[in-house]
């Protein structure tokens, strides 16, 4: 996995509430084998027309924000469906963190596995950056998460992240490689689920 | 040393903790992990690739669900994609040897209808699932969660999840239902109430005369939507109910182990003076039957009520969401909801598609026929499901009437398969999603239970189940 450190780039504001895990990859793309490939269908229903051709009114479709690397968004975002096809299609797009001021539990979980960071800052703050992606797309914003800070021109917003998920991010580590490590517990663990619950 | 009051929540997770981390990460060990084609590919890759095996291949269970065609199954999936899917599935089956039920076996269904139907889901159990919808299995008192798909391999690689504690809520309803009104009606009322983000990072327990009145089908139909209201898990306390449903299923266990089991099961229920970080406590006597009419299930009203005003919202955020649903549903401001026509019925999905749900529409259709105009289908959760109403005769009630009787899988819920709506169809649904194009392109969804179903079959509009009944 890519580690997270700093993220210097062009923000895309997306000022809705709820945008929910079909919104973000609709089922149609859920068929593949595979974790790449997804970000040509990000968002697709607002993206394209139904005869594939773009929508110029969606923000990722102008100009300024083509390259987007962090979307800002409005409550709840992430919400619905656990497919990790979601993140999955954010990144492959190219886009590596989320600011918003709340996510769904499951999509705010998938983001880390995926090297990706949701940062959550109170609305009024959000409404902020959103303002200012939109005024000034060509000033990128910067997530810094060794200080945990958004950076937006004169705009410090200071965020928490939980340590374990910050650790993880920074040095890009593999939940499975860490949890082998206990591998012994793991056994023991069993040992004793047996003994107290046999009918399992 | 007295033990201080505890949650059925804290007593789960407390039982399940292998290694808790300083910062209060924990090593949570799982029971059981039901698998399906459209999230686990990827994760079976990554074993692959870090040469890892299967932890505990007889904790886990896979079906295929969400592709599989509804209609004829004697050829093979006509989709390349959806083949695929499914082929892959069954090729990491065998490589790892997990039990699967394949497309022609006579117990697939959709993965939240099998589990508990094969005694797969017992209470005090860690459950997960790449699925949101996961939550169902809360009904039996075990703790259940959806999982992305790098948690999938983390738990076929190790067993186990890392996951910190979530805060707890109980949602009492008190007294008992209405006639007319359901398990359903009521799990909508609550999102209404709380929100689609109100659960967020807490885990819901159900109680209340309500509750505890409801058949295993009812309190599954409750749990699996608690994700609607941002909740990963719901939960409801087993008691004899549960006992009953669980006893003598296949994979339940069996003489003595049931008798141990049961007696550990009755310790599980929240202690008198348990806390919950949040609580909140409705009264049954004001529940209607419930439609949504927007494009989040928290959007719902009473069947009584009309359509809402964005105007009447004073947030500019949450007024362009009013709008932008009332656009995309096709409704205006104002409209009785009974006043809605609507082109097609889905009676399926985890939610509502097991053998209570199925009765409950026959008993409503009795010898009425499906409105002219209005294509009427029904899905069954599982091929077990599908022989039971064959048996029961309540197929044959269903066919008479005019509506299409299927093969059993996700089907119209979310329209990965060949069913789905056509743009600006409208669609009266026992599923749990509304979102936009879920059920098909622009295709437009009232949520609603499966007695309101069949009365929006059988009079071609959203209509008052209790005034047909
Ligand atoms: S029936 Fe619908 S909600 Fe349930 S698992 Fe299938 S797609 Fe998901």
């Amino acid at each position: 996995m890519h580690p997270f450190k700093i993220l210097t780039a062009v923000a895309a504001p997306l000022p809705m509430m709820n945008v929910d895990t079909d919104m973000i990859i609709p089922k149609q793309f859920l068929r593949t084998i595979k974790r790449t490939g997804l970000g040509k269908y990000l968002f697709s229903e607002m993206r394209y027309e139904a005869s594939g051709a773009e929508k110029p009114d969606f923000v990722l479709n102008k100009p300024a924000y083509r390259r987007a690397e962090i979307l800002i968004a409005d409550e709840n975002f992430g919400c619905g469906s656990s497919r990790e096809h979601a993140p999955w299609a954010l990144n492959d797009f190219g886009i590596r963190c989320v600011i918003a001021p709340s996510f769904a539990d499951i999509f705010h979980g998938n983001s880390f596995k995926n090297g990706m960071c949701p940062v959550k800052l109170p609305r009024e703050q959000v409404l902020q950056l959103m303002a200012r992606a939109t005024d000034y797309p060509d000033q990128p914003i910067t997530v810094d998460l060794e200080a945990q800070e958004v950076r937006a021109g004169n705009l410090v917003f200071p965020f928490t992240i939980d340590p374990f998920r910050r650790h993880c991010l920074l040095n890009g580590l593999d939940d499975i490689g860490l949890t082998l490590q206990h591998e012994g517990d793991i056994t023991a663990f069993e040992t004793k689920r047996k003994n107290e619950r046999p009918w399992l | 040393m007295t033990l201080s009051p505890q949650t059925l929540y804290e007593k789960i997770w407390s039982s399940h903790v292998v290694k808790k981390h300083e910062d209060g990460t924990c090593v949570l060990y799982i029971d059981r992990h039901l698998v399906h084609e459209v999230t686990s590919p990827q994760a079976f890759e990554g074993l692959r690739m870090a040469g890892r095996r299967v932890r505990q291949p007889a904790a886990t269970l896979a079906v295929v669900d969400h592709n599989v065609p509804t209609s004829d199954r004697s050829q093979p999936i006509r989709e390349d994609e959806s083949r695929i899917q499914v082929e892959t599935l069954e090729a990491n089956v065998k490589e790892f040897g997990i039990e699967y039920f394949g497309m022609r076996d006579k117990r697939q269904g959709i993965v939240h209808v099998i589990g508990p139907e094969q005694g797969f889901t017992l209470p005090g159990m860690t459950i997960v699932c790449g699925d949101s919808h996961t939550s169902t299995h809360g009904a039996f008192g075990a703790l259940a969660f959806g999982i992305g798909t790098s948690e999938v391999e983390h738990v076929l690689a190790t067993q186990t999840l890392l996951l910190k504690p979530a805060k707890t809520m109980r949602i009492t309803v008190e007294g008992p239902l209405p006639t007319g009104v359901t398990a359903k009606d009521m799990i909508l009322a609550i999102i209404g109430t709380i929100g689609t983000a109100g659960g967020t990072g807490y885990v819901i327990e159900y109680a209340g005369e309500a509750v505890r009145a409801l058949s295993m089908e009812g309190r599954m139909t409750m749990c699996n939507m608690s994700i609607e209201g941002g909740a990963r898990a719901g939960l409801i306390a087993p008691d004899d109910t549960t006992f009953r449903y669980i006893k003598g299923r296949p994979m339940a266990p069996k003489g003595d182990d049931f008798e141990k089991a049961v007696a550990y099961w009755r310790t599980l229920p929240t202690d008198a003076g348990a806390s919950f970080d949040r609580e909140i406590v409705l009264k049954a006597a004001d529940i209607a039957p419930q439609v949504t009419w927007g494009t989040s299930p928290q959007d719902v009203v009473p069947i009584t009520g009309t359509v809402p005003n964005p105007a009447d919202e004073a947030d500019a955020g949450k007024r362009a969401a009013i709008e932008r649903a009332l656009d995309y549903m096709g409704l205006k401001a104002g409209t009785k909801m009974t006043d809605v026509s609507i082109d097609k019925v889905f009676i399926g999905s985890c939610t509502n598609a097991r053998i209570e749900d199925l009765r409950e529409v026959a008993k409503v259709v009795g010898k009425r026929k499906v409105a002219s105009g209005v294509y009427a289908m029904v899905v069954p959760g599982s091929g077990l499901v599908k022989a039971q109403a064959e048996e029961e005769g309540i197929a044959a009630v269903l066919k008479d009437a005019g509506f299409d009787w299927r093969e059993p899988g996700c089907s119209m819920c979310l329209g990965m398969n060949e069913d789905r709506l056509n743009p600006g169809e409208r669609c009266a649904s026992t599923s749990n999603r509304n979102f936009e194009g879920r059920q098909g392109y622009k295709g437009r969804t009232h949520l609603l239970s499966p007695a309101m179903a069949a009365a929006a079959a059988i009079t071609g509009k959203l209509t008052d189940v209790r005034e047909i009944a």
